[in-house]
């Protein structure tokens, strides 16, 4: 195997390794702990690479892994003190820890092979030349072993664990009810947290294990509320801006793990604006309607509310009921589209449909139950031309 | 050099001050706007905003082609800006919570400020080093101008504070009710976070992008420790700011190869752990010597109520009885009774103890005057 493909096949393991329990995070609002970890490993990584001189050892990786469990362990330790909020808590916690590992690596700048620029941004190129030789054959590059270990146990505890991790992360209190200790399966999630971030770190650097981790989860999560759904779509845009990150940074010359998340970013940005019901734009066009939606009911009840022809005259409605122009001429155009009114010589006047509609709307106000706006909104066939 | 010696040096070395300086005025602004941060539980926003500001110094430089450091923290401030507003917008207009938004901006921001930092450094012709000090920090490149800079803005965010500083506090405590009197809230909610925003810009160069929320947290969350008054603990979180970007930049100073970041985050973490434990108020000490002291009162008064119970059904109150009847009881240990005895409101006479006139008036008004 080449070294190019070597280097895509480390990234999209690293990427989907990092998408699914990112996923878990991201949907218990736990997101910043994977800040967190990633930063605070850090002294368990020199610690460990002091005693094991090896990266990649297991040895390391556990260590590691275990100061992150310990992070976590501090930051809710200081919450419950209630001294300070959470958010404080993890922003005290982080630094400090990750400080400690800086200054460890500056004062021991000779013995240690590790230095900042790789604490921050990995060394992916360099990871095919570090290789597993198992007696006298040449197996693959050590960090596609180890990564591949981490992904392989991932994928079987979300395999063994999906139910109760689903239940645990939507309802707390009925996972313990039914008997799956939610206290278990969040310190299960945040080890294997851990350990991702830690075999991902060399790869990928400290704070790009956290957009690996987030940002394709985030970008899933508003495309689609099932959980399954969102898993593979996850994994999907993980191993596709793994191998698209790495062509671009071929091709800038620039580093590949800066390069993996700025496509991560881009393929965001595209979701967050078009995603068909949940991105911005959908939202900023569903924010309007729905403005319309009120000015076309407060307009209806004025109508329904005045007898005398002054209140009812087109000209006086924009400054009856206080509406820019444009907007009232939309919500008249709306209402005669939907043969709610009729306007006859410049007064408007409700039809029996919209003497009808105005009646249930009243209704509605008064019951204020949500299921009826909805069925009234169908049965008019409102907003449908 | 060692750390005495860059004492004795702070007063007749030029650079020496000038650093100093820098790392104190920086420290103070930080403790300052960092209280607002950390009372508006936005504490994280600080960690994000810094990241954000990455990309924002790296396209600086390749537009202009300056190492110029007004130039560069402008572009830092922009981009800092634009991730702030972007967190806002992800989380008013989309449902992903305010962590997935802070935890997506900060990494995807720094990720991108990476790719160009990387990209820069592989350009021949650029003389690009000394770009990445941003992640770290080097106080040591602080010159004059930078800390008047620092100064000027400081002395600005201050006059800012003093003229808003009623619609700043009612913003912080009640939201709702500062936009019921008419105040805009959004107009002074949009100049505190510009000011915090400003405040990270301007500690990029001494502590870097990477730990510079922990200058803006940890003053002030050490500060909350020792005061319940915002104005109080802004002064006390800028004198704790203050001292650790001294303190952190003589210590970094003293050894080689030390960026200032991480050794002003340790000091300030120092700090934070000393209030947290040693605030007499809320610290952790003592709350547990409170706890503590409460549980061997309600021993004392259990005790007391139990001997009250028993003096009752005699006709005299200094009937004695026996200490043996007290052990079986959990109130009961030798140091309540020998408490009791000193507030005389028991006599112990050899095995025997009796209830003075005191102690009969304090055991029976006991549930009373609580």
């Amino acid at each position: 195997m080449d070294a190019q493909l070597e280097i895509q096949l480390i990234a999209a393991v690293v990427a989907i390794a990092c998408a699914i329990p990112g996923v878990f995070l991201v949907l218990r609002k736990m997101a910043l702990i994977s800040d967190a970890i990633s930063h605070s490993i850090l002294p368990g990584i020199v610690i460990g690479f002091f005693i094991t001189e090896d990266l990649n050892s297991p040895l390391l990786i556990l260590l590691a892994a275990v100061t992150g469990v310990i992070t976590v362990v501090m930051v809710e330790s200081i919450q419950k003190t209630g001294l300070v909020k959470e958010d404080t808590a993890i922003g005290l916690v982080f630094p400090a820890l990750f400080s400690i590992g800086v200054i460890l690596i500056a004062k021991n700048a000779n013995d240690v092979h590790l230095d900042v620029d790789a604490v921050l941004l990995g060394e992916l190129a360099f990871a095919p030349f570090d290789r597993l030789i198992i007696g006298e054959t040449d197996v693959g590059p050590k960090s596609l072993w180890v990564m591949g270990a981490i992904l392989s146990i991932t994928v079987g505890m979300l395999f063994a664990f999906f139910k109760e991790l689903k239940v645990s992360t939507f309802d707390a209190g009925l996972s313990a009810a039914l008997g799956f200790s939610p206290v278990v399966l969040h310190y299960g999630l945040m080890t294997i947290s851990s350990v991702t971030v830690v075999g991902a770190f060399e790869a990928v650097g400290a704070v790009l294990v956290v957009a690996l981790m987030i940002a394709p989860a985030a970008t899933a999560y508003l495309l689609t509320s099932d959980l399954k759904k969102m898993l593979v779509l996850s994994v999907i845009f993980g191993v596709f801006s793994a191998i698209g990150g790495y062509w671009m940074a071929h091709f800038l010359d620039a580093s590949i793990a800066g390069s993996m998340t700025t496509v991560l970013g881009l393929v965001f940005l595209a979701v967050y604006l078009f995603a068909p019901s949940k991105g911005l734009i959908a939202v900023m066009y569903r924010q309007r309607q729905q403005r319309t939606e009120v000015s076309l009911l407060t307009f209806l009840l004025h109508l329904n509310n005045h007898e005398e022809e002054s209140e009812r005259h087109v000209k006086h409605l924009n400054e009856h009921i206080n509406w820019q122009k444009v907007r009232s001429e939309t919500v008249l155009e709306l209402a005669e589209k939907n043969n709610l009114i009729k306007i006859d010589k410049e007064i408007v006047a409700l039809t029996p449909k919209g003497k009808e509609f105005t009646d249930l709307a009243l209704e509605y106000i008064i019951t204020n139950k949500d299921e009826h706006i909805e069925h009234m909104k169908d049965d008019f066939f409102l907003f449908r031309g | 050099m060692e750390l005495s010696e860059y004492f004795s040096q702070l007063f007749s070395d030029y650079t020496l001050r000038t650093i100093t300086m820098g790392t104190a005025i920086l420290g103070a602004i930080c403790g300052m706007l960092g209280s607002f941060a950390v009372l508006r539980k936005q504490s994280l926003l600080g960690d994000a905003i810094s990241h954000a500001a990455l990309p924002g110094i790296a396209i600086a430089f390749l537009i202009t082609g300056t190492k110029d450091t007004n130039v560069l923290l402008l572009g830092a401030l922009v981009s800092g800006l634009i991730g702030t507003f972007w967190i806002r917008g992800m989380v008013t207009k989309t449902h992903l919570k305010s962590d997935t938004a802070l935890g997506l901006v900060l990494s995807l921001f720094f990720g991108f400020g990476m790719l160009l930092l990387t990209f820069i450094q592989k350009q021949p012709n650029a003389n690009q080093a000394g770009l990445d000090k941003y992640l770290f920090g080097q106080a040591a490149t602080l010159v004059e101008k930078d800390v008047t800079l620092m100064a000027v803005v400081t002395g600005i965010c201050l006059i800012i504070m003093l003229l808003f500083w009623k619609e700043f506090k009612i913003l912080l405590f009640d939201a709702d009710y500062t936009k019921t009197l008419g105040f805009n809230t959004r107009f002074i909610d949009i100049l505190i976070t510009f000011f915090i925003v400003l405040a990270i810009v301007l500690g990029l160069q001494t502590v870097g992008v990477v730990l510079m929320s922990a200058m803006l947290l940890a003053p002030a969350a050490a500060a909350r420790q020792w005061t319940n008054k915002l104005s109080v603990m802004i002064v006390l979180a800028a004198i704790f700011g203050a001292f650790s970007g001294v303190f952190g930049t003589a210590i970094s100073a003293s050894q080689n190869n030390l960026s200032t970041g991480p050794v002003i985050v340790l000091v300030a973490s120092v700090f934070v752990l000393f209030s947290f434990i040693f605030s007499p108020g809320r610290g952790v000490l003592f709350k547990q010597l409170r706890k503590y002291q409460n549980r061997r009162d309600l021993e004392l008064q259990k005790t007391l109520q139990f001997m009250f119970d028993i003096a009752k059904t005699h006709e005299r109150i200094s009937h004695p009885h026996a200490i043996k009847i007290l052990n079986n009881f959990q109130g009961y240990t030798k140091s309540t009774l020998k408490e009791l005895e000193e507030k005389e409101w028991v006599k112990v006479k050899g095995q025997s103890w009796s209830l003075t006139e005191k102690g009969y008036d304090a055991a029976a008004n006991l549930y009373n005057n609580n």
